[in-house]
């Protein structure tokens, strides 16, 4: 959408710092953080399934916490850093919670997948070690209407282990 | 010619063809965030739609000032239906050869309901500009189901329609009347039951919407749009529209879930269309979440009435169902046309069951139309569960073992083809088998044990068995049309120069993973590796014809069209393989991959070889070029068999149940990717457990829809969704050409009765015949505190309680 014509209203600048890189745009203090980032940003990556804050879609990370992006102002981003699907992995690589994904099935219509890969990845960086309750319980803020979940749960314990691997290697690399 | 490398030949599931668990390649962009859904269309230039909706269920339009949204800056157009009438599309014809209002110009008929619409320079606008129109309604009675519609003094809904003098949609049936209460009188027993399928919303997460792009230069209109069905909702945009059809181009993009919900013609499409013609720019409509839930194709809603006619052992004689479905206000199902309640009558199909007979009478209401067929091949969902409901009540009511009663009267494998009492021909299975396995896997016998044990202790257990088969894949031509378009499916092939594929399908992914299975079909039959072939679906201008996905009938019609359109391509291969080893085409063999010379099996061509020479040194007289497309028109419906058993244990306290073990034992014939099917089983699994347990949308007395968003209409999470245990026989299809039978909603259609029969297992000793789902805590509480049957949509209830047993001679009705 065209976020620049409306000139009867107040619009703010902010700064928002997306996948890394500074972003600042005159906004709408009524434009929700998930159409900043979806028609502002063009990462659409982000979707919007229920406007209640029930699906988690829109999930994304603020300041490395999962929120949801779609009743969130991006006036109340300013200042803060947004993680995203396109920025969990750099272009040519797959972070473990994508490859995770694809190789135990964690996805079919793939529309929650980003919003769920986000909510998993703020739960492994609090937890590496999670059972499947945790998992569980971490993504119970998270609808998916294909899978069922228990795929959904396998893809985030596969991930979680080959992070744990790659964390040991790289302790054991450093000492 | 070259001897391929070594004489072993390929291994079909490394190269990925049929049983491979192939990963899949839609995963790719779709963890990268680059899927594209409708709403990640953008055009240049593009306007933004928004829809003013119906707060009222029934209501008289007096008047409609829309004179301050148009002041506001940034609108374009506010769209009436006044206006669209001068269009002649204030009306739209349905699915269902029905009318539905395209935007409310006399009355509104549900709450809801479109009434006008914005188009502005961004969605903020276009909402700002909804809130500014005033309509002044003139509230009317509201009717919220089929009882109320039937009273005699009932408002009438349709007054739109010349000749409707009441609100009854349709009536229908089918079956041997004389035959069956024939079968009543020899009866032993009669074993009766009442129950309601609640209202329930397909609800995938990605709402509705368009991108509608006339082109006033050419005269060519294109929208991207969420439809399961790209190919009819072209012929129906020409037929709504009135625009030739080859200057339409219908692009279903990535869907974010369907489930029957993408199937119909909405409104908000319509209207996106009609103000991209009227602006001559590209219009986006996406819907919101209480939108979507409000006003889309709604499921079920059927009030099922039926009977079975016993013998003292157990035999089942005969089955009688009368059934009420409410429909909304217009009648806008998306199923074949002869069939006015669907495929209800596929009800007891896995039973051997001498004679039956259904009549079905549909209701116009105030509520959104529904009836759509939500992960179901068009009302199985409500056969199957009253099936199972029933078959479980008869066995209490017989004092029977709830397995025995089903083994006595389960089709035997030496039965096939078995016409049932109600037509249809099911070809195949192993039921037995797959009862008995349910039972060894979920350890019935050690489970009544341990249940009588936990009885003694103040705990309630239970087991739910459910079986079931579901006819999958319409047509045949013969009996399944929409809108008079015979239900076949179509599939194209290109074989490149190099030997690399492309192929084309009418049928349309919204997760199933057409693009990875469907290659595989292509692999098993010609060799070529799957990850050498791609698959194009969801654009009209670039596909050939289909009747879409949905009804399970994706493998089934479009699967088999690209097996077949597949051997056409092998055997013009075959012809090139001739010329290019030099012998006759009778001296020719074929293995995967290859043919090669008989008696001489290192003198072979590749299926790459061959393609190489049919665009550079085909024989003299042939036809250059490696194509070809196939229609398929199947002969039957495939019949895929389950059986699902649920444990559960209910809170005695608080009627609150947890399911502490699911075992699905599913017979879908040869599977094309079992990773994919088993993903498709859990997923229905899912749905299954949601409805019997939270997921329903009822409404208040005045028409008002509770379950609106997704803080009232309950869905369950990774918190609450059970584990399942997934368990496998393999019946190939007779006549589907890879054996393959439908899975995608197996589950969903037979999962609900297990989960309910388990609860009503573990209250067996109250004598409680029936609660209707959800199973909410108040509900079980209720049934098992005070011993009685819980029925009907809450919080208006119709009618009483369930039917209790009778023995035929007592003859009461026991009507509620």
């Amino acid at each position: 959408m065209d976020l620049t014509t409306a000139p009867t209203r107040d619009e703010r600048r902010i700064t928002v710092t997306v996948n890394g890189e500074p972003h600042a745009a005159e906004v709408e203090p009524r434009l929700l953080l998930a159409h900043f980032l979806r028609a502002g940003l063009g990462l659409t990556g982000t979707h919007i399934g229920c406007d209640t804050t029930n699906c988690g879609a829109c999930t994304v990370l603020l300041d490395g916490r999962a929120v949801k992006s779609c009743t969130m102002f991006a006036v109340q981003a300013d200042g803060r850093r947004v993680t995203t699907v396109e920025g969990m992995a750099a272009a040519s690589e797959l972070h473990p919670l994508q490859e995770g994904f694809r190789e135990e099935h964690g996805l079919q219509c793939g529309f929650c997948t980003p919003g769920m890969m986000l909510s998993a990845m703020a739960l492994l960086a609090e937890n590496p070690d999670p059972t499947e309750e945790d998992v569980r319980w971490a993504l119970s803020g998270n609808l998916c209407r294909c899978t069922g979940y228990q795929n959904i749960v396998k893809s985030v314990l596969w991930a979680a282990e080959k992070m744990r691997r790659q964390n040991a290697m790289s302790a054991g690399g450093a000492q | 010619m070259t001897k391929p490398s070594g004489t072993k030949p390929l291994d079909e599931i490394r190269i990925g063809g049929i049983g491979a668990s192939r990963k899949r390649v839609e995963d790719s962009r779709f963890i990268r965030g680059r899927g594209s859904y409708v709403d990640d269309v953008s055009l240049p230039g593009m306007l933004h739609m928004e829809i003013l909706r119906s707060p009222l269920a029934h209501a008289r339009i007096r008047s409609i000032d829309t004179s301050k949204a148009w002041r506001i800056p940034g609108v374009r157009l506010v769209l009436t239906g006044e206006l669209a009438a001068q269009r002649n599309l204030a009306w739209m014809p349905t699915l269902s050869y029905d009318t539905q209002a395209v935007l409310a110009t006399d009355k509104v008929r549900f709450q809801g309901q479109e009434v006008a619409c914005v188009v502005a320079d961004n969605p903020y606008v276009a909402k700002d500009g909804c809130e500014a129109i005033v309509v002044d309604y003139e509230p009317l009675p509201a009717v919220v189901n089929p009882e109320q519609a039937f009273a005699a003094d009932a408002p009438l809904i349709r007054d739109d329609k010349e000749g409707q003098a009441d609100n009854v949609c349709y009536r229908w049936e089918v079956g041997d009347a004389d035959g069956t209460a024939r079968a009543f009188e020899q009866a032993d027993v009669v074993s009766r039951l009442r129950l309601h399928y609640p209202r329930s919303h397909p609800s995938p997460i990605e709402c509705c919407g368009s991108v509608a792009d006339f082109n006033s230069a050419t005269g060519k209109l294109t929208v991207y749009m969420t439809t399961q069905a790209p190919h009819i909702i072209r012929a129906a945009v020409a037929l709504v529209a009135e625009l030739p059809e080859h200057l339409i181009r219908i692009v279903s993009p990535d869907i974010g879930g369907g489930f029957g919900n993408k199937v119909p013609v909405y409104p908000g499409y319509v209207c996106s269309i009609l103000c991209s013609i009227l602006l001559g720019k590209p219009v986006k409509w996406i819907e919101d979440k209480s939108g979507n839930l409000i006003s889309t194709g709604f499921a079920r809603d059927m009030y099922l009435d039926g009977e079975l006619a016993l013998r003292a052992d157990g035999k089942i004689l005969a089955v009688r169902i009368r059934a009420e479905s409410d429909h909304g206000a217009f009648f806008s199902d998306a199923q074949p046309s002869k069939f006015k309640i669907g495929l209800l009558h596929s009800a007891f199909a896995c039973y051997d069951i001498p004679y039956g007979h259904i009549s079905a009478r549909g209701a116009y209401t105030n509520k959104a139309p529904g009836g759509v067929a939500y992960r179901c091949s068009f009302r199985v969902t409500e056969a199957m569960y009253f099936q199972e409901r029933m078959v479980h009540a008869a066995a209490a009511d017989l004092g029977m073992d709830q397995a025995e009663f089903r083994r006595r009267n389960l089709l035997r494998d030496e039965q096939f083809p078995h016409r049932t009492a109600f037509g249809f021909l099911v070809d195949s299975g192993q039921y037995g088998r797959c009862l008995e396995l349910g039972l060894e896997a979920i350890g019935y016998q050690d489970f009544r044990r341990e249940q009588r044990d936990a009885a003694a202790r103040g705990r309630r257990l239970g087991i739910g068995i459910s079986t079931m088969t579901e006819p999958l894949g319409a047509g045949n031509s013969r009996e399944y049309d929409i809108l008079g378009i015979k239900m076949f499916d179509a599939a194209e092939l290109r074989v490149h120069p190099t030997g690399k594929a492309i192929l084309k399908i009418g049928a349309k992914t919204q997760g199933q993973g057409h693009e990875t299975t469907f290659a595989q079909i292509v692999t098993h039959e010609l060799g070529i590796p799957a990850a050498d072939i791609l698959v194009e679906h969801g654009d009209t201008d670039n596909t050939p014809f289909g009747m879409g996905t949905y009804a399970s009938r994706s493998t089934p019609v479009a699967g088999a069209a690209t097996a077949m359109v597949a051997r056409k391509i092998r055997a013009k291969a075959r012809k090139l393989a001739a010329h290019l080893l030099e012998v006759s085409e009778e001296d020719v063999e074929w293995e995967l991959g290859r043919f090669y010379v008989r008696g001489a099996p290192s003198r072979g061509a590749s299926i790459q070889e061959c393609a190489a020479a049919a665009y550079g040194n085909m024989p003299d007289g042939m036809e250059p070029g490696l194509e070809n497309n196939a229609y398929y028109d199947p002969p039957n419906l495939t019949w895929p068999f389950a059986c699902y058993l649920a444990i559960v244990e209910i809170d005695p306290e608080t009627g609150v149940w947890d399911v502490l073990r699911v075992v699905a034992v599913d017979d879908c014939g040869v599977r094309i990717n079992p990773m994919v099917v088993e993903g498709q089983i859990m997923g229905g699994l899912t749905e299954a457990y949601a409805m019997s347990n939270m997921q329903f949308i009822t409404f208040d007395a005045g028409g008002n829809c509770v379950g609106s968003n997704y803080l009232d209409y309950l869905l369950p999470t990774a918190w609450e969704t059970p584990g399942f245990e997934l368990h496998e026989v393999c019946t190939p299809s007779p006549h589907h050409p890879i054996g393959a039978k439908g899975v995608g909603e197996c589950a969903a259609v037979g999962g609900p009765a297990a989960f309910v029969n388990a609860v009503l297992d573990a209250i067996a000793d109250t004598g409680v015949r029936n609660i209707d789902m959800p199973l909410l805590p108040d509900r079980v509480w209720e049934a098992m505190t005070y011993r009685r049957d819980v029925s009907g949509a809450p919080p208006v209830r119709t009618g009483g309680a369930a039917h209790t047993t009778d023995t035929a001679d007592a003859g009461g009705s026991g009507a509620g």
